[in-house]
């Protein structure tokens, strides 16, 4: 294992599902059977992952390879296409492709039947091969690149049944709310550059830690920070930009499964840790509120959808607002565990309910389920499985990131003594317990509601059950650390995922991410040391209370939906007329929506009639008025032409004419009267020249 | 009796060259305006042959005058072959009718 083989590995991986995207979008119509090529290069891709995966962190767990080949150079700037394999990346390669050949084996039986069977292999090929290019990049503008392909194969895929008005309504939602944050990117972008004259992610850190900032102040590196963030915010769906991704539910659920729960938005997330060392204390802290904010708000709207793929897409939100939560407060490691062992269950809980609307026969209202424990074993399984895990129980994978994150919020209130995110925090966590049981509950357990719709329903075919039993697999523990209850003992967090060193200047970071004297051997009781002893001193101190915590507010909230839906203890409905207005909220979504639509929509439109308005009176009025004026000029200089010019030229003629009628009387013809003439004139000019 | 001077020669030529002028303008027949121009390069001719005798330049007006008798020679075959393209042309040798240059 060379390090060069290990660049061709991840450009094979790269570049097989764009082969099979374009395989399958030429060829798709001529041969019904070509998804199976998109599905074998895929296929391919993924076990070249795995080797990848395996061999990085067996070989270079502490390097970092890179490849780069120049592309534009322009005087003395080149801009460098190139690939940049760390442990975070390759973690995240290894996730994208696991859930995105999932996504593919689920869909070919989920999708069977549909008229552009390939056409939707072909644009999961091209996703996937977006989102490994943002994930495999080494440098700003090449992700930005991918990260505006990733826009556009989303677009694709949630307006996949276009015939539909909401399915390319979502779509254009979701592409024009997502650009409002690349622009923001975009920007960031730029200002990276102009400084730096570089696009490539470790020129630009360097010369961060060499006190290099944008105009000279700390105060634009956070805006360029943030301004970064704010693709993140359009990507990762975070508030108030969070609106377009429980409508981009209307594609087909595989896609959700793929796009919006384990790698696009997961991308965002992906971006910030990426760039997380050049971000200051106050644009992580801004961050941290976003987070916070992000996973608050979706997980009161949860509560009260009814849309079994709604509830999961605002937990979605939510939970995405946990990792930016996270990466604000400092905690790096558990918010990118959080994004792997999130991408896992939550794609597990897609896919089950794709498998629930498939065997439902496209039912997705969970009033119309109940009771399909029984029709569907393993769907209810996996499903229990996943939301087992993401509520933070004990055994799953999604307690041990949790709980980190939790911990990280609890140590951040410790040293800063802004409490309010570990507050929200353990409030989200009751909240996402809460939810996901009530999914749980009122869609597998109690009564059919709907008998007619029950008796039809069936278990998926084995090929759709198989990817959500792997991924219920990989919801346990034992794949992360060897202890249940600690995940700081075992190896993701400890060895493969490793805190950036921090590169902006000392006094623009939180205090307690300032250099201090770190312990020997990088660890402090066994426990990793991330940027100072103090911060690490406060999660180790942290960790107890707050799983303790943790387990309690999810005991709690999966009690209360026991309570409420399994035993009926509590009327939900009456508990909802008693809490009118909190549940209106709620079931409204905030009025998100209708804010937007309100202020912005129609902010928009109105300037939009406003502006037309002008054209029209002013603008149209200034042409029309110039257009008369030249007409106008136009008939008097036509007059002047016909009159005067051609007055003149038609004297000139006659003139000329009457001219050539009087000399001509001398042109005879007659040689001899030339001769008479030119004797006369010569005795004349002797006459003359002799008086000279 | 006065001795014959370049003065008579000067006259014989003028009154031989205004006669040839004569015959041009006057003449309707092509032929005879070519004998006037034949009268009009002899009154040089004259000329010439007197200015030689009485102006002291010894035998080069002699010289110029037998080249213009062997022009006026050339001259009469190329106006003579005119002359036939003309009565072959309009079928008249009358000066006055051939006026086409008119038009």
């Amino acid at each position: 294992m060379t390090e060069q083989l290990l660049i061709k590995f991840s450009i094979l991986i790269l570049f097989l599902p764009l082969i099979g995207f374009i395989v399958a979008l030429l060829f798709g119509k001529r041969f019904s059977r070509i998804y199976l090529f998109e599905n074998i290069v895929l296929f391919i891709s993924f076990v070249l992952s795995v080797i990848l995966v395996y061999a990085k962190l067996a070989y270079f767990i502490d390097s970092t390879i890179t490849s780069e080949i120049q592309w534009i150079t322009v005087g003395s700037t080149t801009i460098e296409l190139g690939i940049e394999l760390d442990n975070i990346a390759v973690l995240m390669i290894l996730v994208v492709m696991i859930i995105s050949l999932l996504v593919h084996l689920f869909s070919i039986a989920y999708m069977k039947g549909d008229s552009r069977y390939n056409r939707y292999f072909a644009y999961l090929g091209l996703f996937t091969f977006s989102m490994s290019g943002i994930v495999l990049t080494h440098n700003i503008l090449m992700m930005y690149i991918f990260w505006e392909l990733v826009g556009i194969s989303s677009y694709l895929l949630i307006g996949f049944w276009y015939e539909k008005k909401s399915a390319s309504d979502a779509a254009k939602k979701a592409f024009i709310v997502n650009r409002i944050g690349d622009i923001g990117m975009l920007a960031g972008v730029l200002m990276l550059f102009i400084t730096y004259d570089t696009f490539t992610f470790d020129k630009i850190f360097d010369q961060i830690s060499q006190g290099i900032l944008p105009f000279n102040s700390e105060f634009w590196l956070t805006v360029t920070g943030l301004l970064i963030f704010c693709g993140a915010i359009g990507k990762s769906a975070q508030f108030p930009l969070h609106v377009w991704l429980p409508d981009a539910m209307e594609g087909p659920t595989p896609v959700s499964a793929l796009i919006h729960a384990a790698t696009m938005v997961a991308a965002g997330v992906y971006l910030v840790v990426k760039v997380f060392t050049m971000l200051t204390g106050d644009a992580l802290f801004i961050i941290a509120i976003i987070g916070m904010l992000s996973a608050l708000i979706p997980a009161t709207i949860a509560l009260t959808q009814n849309d079994i793929k709604r509830v999961l897409a605002y937990s979605t939100v939510s939970q995405l607002g946990y990792m930016i939560m996270a990466l604000g407060v400092g905690a790096f490691t558990f918010a990118f565990f959080h994004l792997i062992t999130h991408a896992f269950f939550k794609a597990c809980l897609f896919l089950g309910s794709g498998s629930v609307i498939h065997g439902m026969h496209h039912e997705q209202d969970i009033r119309n389920m109940g009771g399909l424990r029984k029709k569907m074993p393993l769907t209810y399984a996996t499903f229990l499985i996943s939301s087992i895990a993401i509520s933070g129980v004990p055994l799953t994978s999604g307690f041990l990131s949790k709980d980190g994150i939790l911990a990280g919020t609890f140590a951040f209130g410790s040293l800063t003594g802004h409490w309010l995110f570990a507050i929200v925090g353990f409030l989200v966590a009751m909240l996402t317990a809460f939810y996901m049981f009530r999914l749980v509950i009122l869609t597998f357990h109690g009564e059919p509601r709907n008998k007619d719709k029950y008796d039809h329903a069936h278990e998926s075919p084995f090929i759709m059950v198989m990817p959500l039993v792997v991924l219920a697999g990989l919801s346990f523990f034992f794949w992360y650390t060897p202890n249940p209850l600690d995940a700081s003992k075992g190896w993701v967090v400890t060895e493969w995922i490793k805190p950036p060193q921090i590169s902006v200047p000392e006094n623009a970071r939180y205090d307690f991410m300032k250099t201090d004297i770190l312990a020997q051997d990088g660890k402090i009781d066994g426990y990793p040391v991330s940027y100072s002893q103090k911060y690490t001193k406060a999660v180790h101190q942290a960790h107890y209370p707050a799983m303790l915590l943790s387990l309690l507010v999810a005991g709690l909230g999966i009690l209360m939906a026991f309570v409420i839906y399994q035993w009926k203890k509590l009327d939900a409905d009456k508990l909802a007329l008693k809490m009118k207005p909190l549940y209106n909220i709620s079931y409204n979504k905030w009025y998100f929506d209708e804010i937007y639509d309100a202020t912005f929509v129609a902010g928009t439109t109105g300037l939009s009639k406003l502006l037309a308005k002008f054209d029209l009176k002013v603008i149209d009025g200034i042409v029309d008025g110039s257009a008369t004026v030249t007409r106008g000029t136009s008939t008097f200089s036509g007059r002047f032409d016909n009159i005067v010019v051609d007055g003149l030229v038609n004297f000139m003629a006659y003139l000329s004419g009457f001219i050539g009628l009087i000399f001509r009387r001398f042109q005879t013809g007659k040689v001899q009267t030339y001769i008479v003439m030119v004797i006369f004139s010569l005795v004349i000019l002797l006459f003359i020249f002799k008086s000279l | 009796m006065t001795e014959i001077g370049l003065n008579h020669f000067l006259i014989v030529s003028t009154v031989l060259f205004s006669l040839g002028i004569f015959g041009i303008v006057t003449r309707k027949n092509a032929v005879m305006v070519l004998m006037g121009i034949e009268l009009v390069l002899n009154a040089a001719n004259i000329n010439f042959i007197a200015f030689a005798k009485y102006g002291g330049f010894g035998y080069q007006g002699q010289l110029v005058a037998l080249f213009v008798i062997v022009l006026a020679a050339a001259e009469a075959a190329i106006a003579l072959a005119i002359v036939l393209n003309i009565y072959k042309t309009f079928s008249t040798v009358d000066v006055d009718q051939i006026d086409t240059l008119k038009d």
